[in-house]
């Protein structure tokens, strides 16, 4: 790790200006799009434009000034690029409210947007310092599992579309693997720090021939794979049928781990394990069957479950790709310039205002749009790993990767299942999605990745003499 | 720890570019054809909302789109005509095969044909509209169909066609089904439960036996056995054994259990004339099974499905290949040939125009919404069937059929011209005969040439099909 070619990759330049210029883009984009919804549906201009948009872009822009103040350093590209696709959302979830597809929507997430931002100017404000989390590992690791797990509590646990991963509390409903997976990845960076060492040793290599294949880590040091591996399967997969959440931490643990120690022997043995357990698993979960016949046959007829074939109850057993396919046909409606905003028939789409709210983008926006939406995804992502990068502590590295990563590979586990790239497993589109969990999780990831960048491009105190010899290393 | 950071950062970027050619190969390049999947209600919703053109026959609109009006924005289709044209038409929505599914982008606009006006449209802000599209259908001659069928109360199929240039005068198919209830915008799920019931009615009334059903052709094939002796060298006057029965390997008697001739070999011409089962069976025999296979494809067997547009089944003549019980009863019809009434309608009409055969077709043309000619049909040779001097021959046997003296097919006469005619009574293997009667007339000018098959009519072709052959070909001539 070098420091000093880290300070060259990153200019100490704060470009606040060129921040607020893009975040005002992003707030006039999405209220262009509630114009193009007033017009299309209702033909006149959304008499509700100003609210929302004044709502919306009056909490982007203070966001903003916020940022401005507290966090001067941090990378502006991450916040226009929220605020797009928050907005989007909004967007999305207003038109579906103007269709009269889904009444509740496009308020709530106003209001949950304004907290989610409260709670994002909060983190930015307090965690000066993310490397403090470091000192409590466990805590957190064991607060990750207890969110988790607490689904599975009679009485206040919840089953949604399958899934047991929500808590009523009656005023309101959460989802707390939506925090939960912060919380790992807050566990793994710090343990993953501490064990690195015996983690990335040796015990025998595979060789073929002269080529080394793999370098085999050594059994003792198997157990963190072991029991997050035993976690996901059993209690995520078994018992919660979470498969989404399942999918998503095990392969952030991954990726965490590739991170740490630089082996792909982990890959390679954590993959062999989680596939092994799920083939094995294959015969006796019946879900499992559920999900691979609709992704693989999902046009075949019998698991389209045509009307009455042969009736409905053999259908929820044995595959129904209606969702699936209803939201291929969307995407093939939009084609590749859309049927503009407000425009399309998303109507069509089973449950358009969760998961599928992707495949009602895909019909209005068209690929043209698709492809805005995934680019604002993959450089949130990007824009992660370079903070990783350009950190100097270990800690502060494997957090930011972590959450980089997540927000990229939970992007391609829901996205990805929608169009039927791998099985559908259900997940929600950072900052996109429904929901107050979704947004308030990806605001709070948000806020820590702000934080990170601010510190790692924060420039070295200027030497106190101005011709002197000595630097001030920081720290 | 950059290097590992720095793969993840390109495998997450790997992750979303294959997102994005996931995405761009599903809305760019496999749209089109998943706009078309027949899983896709779209489509069916979509088009709804169209101004269709109208379906013309013999100037008429036999369907056509009116607003549904109140708040609907969609069109209901409306027939008129209820069954008559139910086959040769079909239903919109679509449910089966039909004009109104093979013409259908014409009819609701969006052809690349009608690109030019659609765009002049889009322009001068007026609303696009469907083509329409006119039909070869003659109102009377397909009546005259109808109303045959339907008086007998049996199954079966009528086809008519103009000899000179192959256009489809009828078309019909008993039981028909009125395509009306099937088609409501209104109340979809009446019209589907409707669709149902007639899927499941066990006469099938959905199934266009005039296109879609092979059946015996019986003894209206002998005049294939004739063309394919004539054409090898023989005369109308040529003789053959024509005994009350022959040994194939199981017996083949005549249909009146006598010989033809008295017992004395029996010339051709008045084989067919009297409907000569062992003489005919005998001339198969004498003339292989090459000679047999090659006339009968000349015909229009083992040539594949036919578009007319409205698709038609293959009629086999399978080659015997030298089974001799095959081939002897090929001969009469039996065996294992098949025949589809258009098929049939074909062997009459090669021989009304000289030889030649005209490629069947349904639409006459298609117009746009201003009435200019968008497509209209050019006559087109299906195949040279015998040649011009055995069609002359076979038509004056055929003549005999309706008026010699020992006419089996007298009632497809007609009171004042020649009628060149040949009956058909098919064995079915389970239960009764197939009746059939192929004609065409005048015999010296000929206007129209038909094949009507009665499904289990358990009468003989001169009984029951001739009559409504009559009654088809009156409708045409008398226009």
């Amino acid at each position: 790790m070098s420091t000093a070619t880290n300070s060259q990759a990153l200019p100490p330049v704060k470009r606040r200006n060129a921040e607020l210029a893009m975040t005002l883009a992003a707030i006039g984009l999405t209220m262009f799009a509630l114009i193009e919804i007033g017009l299309t549906r209702n033909g006149e201009m959304p008499p509700q434009l100003f609210l929302y948009g004044g709502v919306f872009g009056g909490l982007a822009v203070l966001a903003h000034v916020f940022i401005r103040f507290f966090a001067p350093w941090s990378d502006p590209l991450l916040l226009p690029l929220a605020t797009l696709l928050n907005g989007l959302g909004i967007g999305m979830l207003w038109r579906l409210d103007q269709g009269g597809i889904d009444r509740a929507g496009p308020m709530s997430q106003l209001i949950l947007t304004a907290a989610s931002m409260a709670v994002f100017a909060a983190i930015v404000f307090f965690l000066k310092e993310p490397r403090t989390l470091q000192r409590y590992p466990y805590i957190i690791g064991l607060g990750a599992v207890v969110l988790l797990l607490l689904p599975l509590l009679p009485g206040i646990g919840m089953t949604v579309n399958g899934a047991r991963q929500w808590l009523n509390l009656g005023f309101t409903t959460i989802q707390p693997s939506e925090f939960a997976k912060i919380a790992l990845v807050i566990f793994l960076s710090g343990y993953m720090v501490s064990k690195r060492d015996v983690l990335s040793l040796a015990s025998k290599q595979i060789k073929v021939g002269r080529f080394k294949i793999l370098d085999l880590p050594r059994m003792r040091d198997m157990a963190p794979m072991a029991a997050m591996w035993g976690f996901c399967i059993i209690v995520l997969v078994i018992l919660m049928n979470d498969l989404g959440t399942s999918l998503l931490l095990f392969g952030t643990f991954l990726a965490m781990i590739y991170v740490a120690t630089h082996r792909s022997s982990w890959i390679v043995i954590g993959l062999t394990a989680f596939f092994g357990a799920c083939v094995a698993l294959y015969p006796f979960v019946s879900h499992f069957k559920v999900r691979m016949v609709t992704w693989l046959d999902a046009f075949a007829p019998d698991v389209y479950c045509v009307d009455g074939v042969p009736d409905d109850a053999w259908c929820r057993l044995n595959g129904d790709s209606q969702q699936l396919v209803r939201g291929i046909f969307a995407l093939a409606e939009g084609g590749v310039t859309g049927s503009g905003f407000g425009g399309g028939d998303v109507g069509y789409i089973i449950e358009v205002q969760n998961d599928f709210i992707f495949a009602a983008f895909a019909e209005e926006l068209g690929l043209t749009g698709i492809m805005v939406m995934l680019l604002a995804l993959v450089l949130m992502v990007e824009r992660g790993m370079r903070i990783a990068l350009a950190s100097k502590e270990l800690f502060i590295k494997m957090f930011a990767s972590g959450i980089s990563f997540l927000i990229g590979f939970q992007t391609f586990v829901v996205i990805g299942g929608v169009t039927r790239v791998i099985p559908m497993t259900g997940a929600t589109i950072p900052f996109v999605a429904k929901g107050g969990s979704a947004l308030l999780s990806s605001w709070i990831m948000l806020a820590l990745l702000m934080r990170m960048s601010n510190n790692a491009r924060k420039p070295a105190p200027q030497a106190i003499q101005d011709e002197g010899a000595t630097q001030v290393i920081q720290r | 720890m950059n290097t590992p950071i720095r793969r993840l950062a390109f495998f997450s970027m790997a992750l979303f570019g294959v997102l994005l050619l996931n995405v761009t190969w599903i809305q760019a390049f496999q749209a089109e054809s998943l706009r078309e999947h027949p899983y896709n209600a779209r489509q069916y919703a979509e088009v709804l909302t169209l101004p269709r053109g109208p379906i013309v026959i013999g100037g008429e609109e036999v369907a056509f789109s009116e607003p549904v009006g109140g708040d609907s924005e969609s069109y209901q289709r409306e027939y008129p005509s209820g069954g008559l044209y139910a086959h040769a038409v079909g239903t919109f929505p679509i449910r089966g095969e039909g004009v109104e599914k093979t013409e259908n982008s014409l009819l609701d606009g969006s052809d690349e044909r009608l690109a030019v006006r659609n765009f002049m449209d889009t322009i001068t802000g007026a609303e696009h509209q469907g083509a329409s599209v006119e039909m070869t259908i003659d109102p009377a001659a397909q009546q005259a169909a109808m109303d045959g069928l339907e008086a007998l109360g049996k199954n079966g199929a009528a086809v008519a066609l103009d000899p000179s240039t192959g256009a489809i005068l009828a078309l019909y198919s008993n039981p028909t089904f009125d395509p009306n209830p099937v088609s409501s915008v209104t109340d979809p799920q009446d019209a589907q439960d409707a669709w149902t019931e007639l899927t499941e009615d066990e006469q099938k009334p959905l199934l266009n036996r005039a296109l879609q059903e092979r059946y015996p052709p019986g003894s209206t094939f002998k005049v294939v056995t004739a063309a394919a002796a004539l054409e090898n060298g023989a005369e109308p006057d040529s003789t053959m054994d024509a005994p009350a029965s022959i040994n194939l390997g199981a017996p083949l008697p005549n249909a009146w259990g006598g010989p033809c001739n008295g017992g004395e070999p029996d010339p051709l011409a008045h084989s067919i004339e009297q409907s000569c089962n062992t003489s005919m069976a005998n001339w198969a025999l004498e003339l292989g099974d090459d000679k047999m296979t090659e006339q009968a494809e000349r015909f229009g067997f083992n040539q594949g499905e036919l578009t007319t547009p409205v698709p038609a089944l293959e009629s086999l003549y399978p080659n015997p290949s030298g089974d001799r019980n095959l081939l002897g009863r090929s001969g009469i019809g039996q065996g294992n040939v098949e025949a589809t009434p258009l098929q049939m309608a074909m062997v009459a009409s090669g021989i009304a125009n000289d030889g030649d055969i005209m490629q069947p077709y349904l639409v006459e043309s298609v117009k746009d919404s201003d009435l200019s000619t968008i497509e209209g049909h050019t006559p087109e040779k299906f195949s040279t069937a015998v040649s011009g001097q055995t069609a002359d021959q076979l038509k004056d046997m055929m003549i005999l059929v309706t008026e010699g003296p020992d006419a089996s097919g007298p009632k497809g006469a007609i009171a004042g011209m020649q009628v060149a005619g040949k009956t058909g009574t098919a064995e079915t293997g389970s239960g009764p005969t197939h009746n059939w009667f192929i004609s065409f007339a005048p015999a010296d000018d000929p206007q129209v040439a038909v094949a009507v098959v009665v499904e289990h009519g358990g009468s003989s072709g001169g009984e029951a099909a001739a009559p409504i052959a009559k009654g088809i070909m009156e409708a045409v001539i008398d226009e």
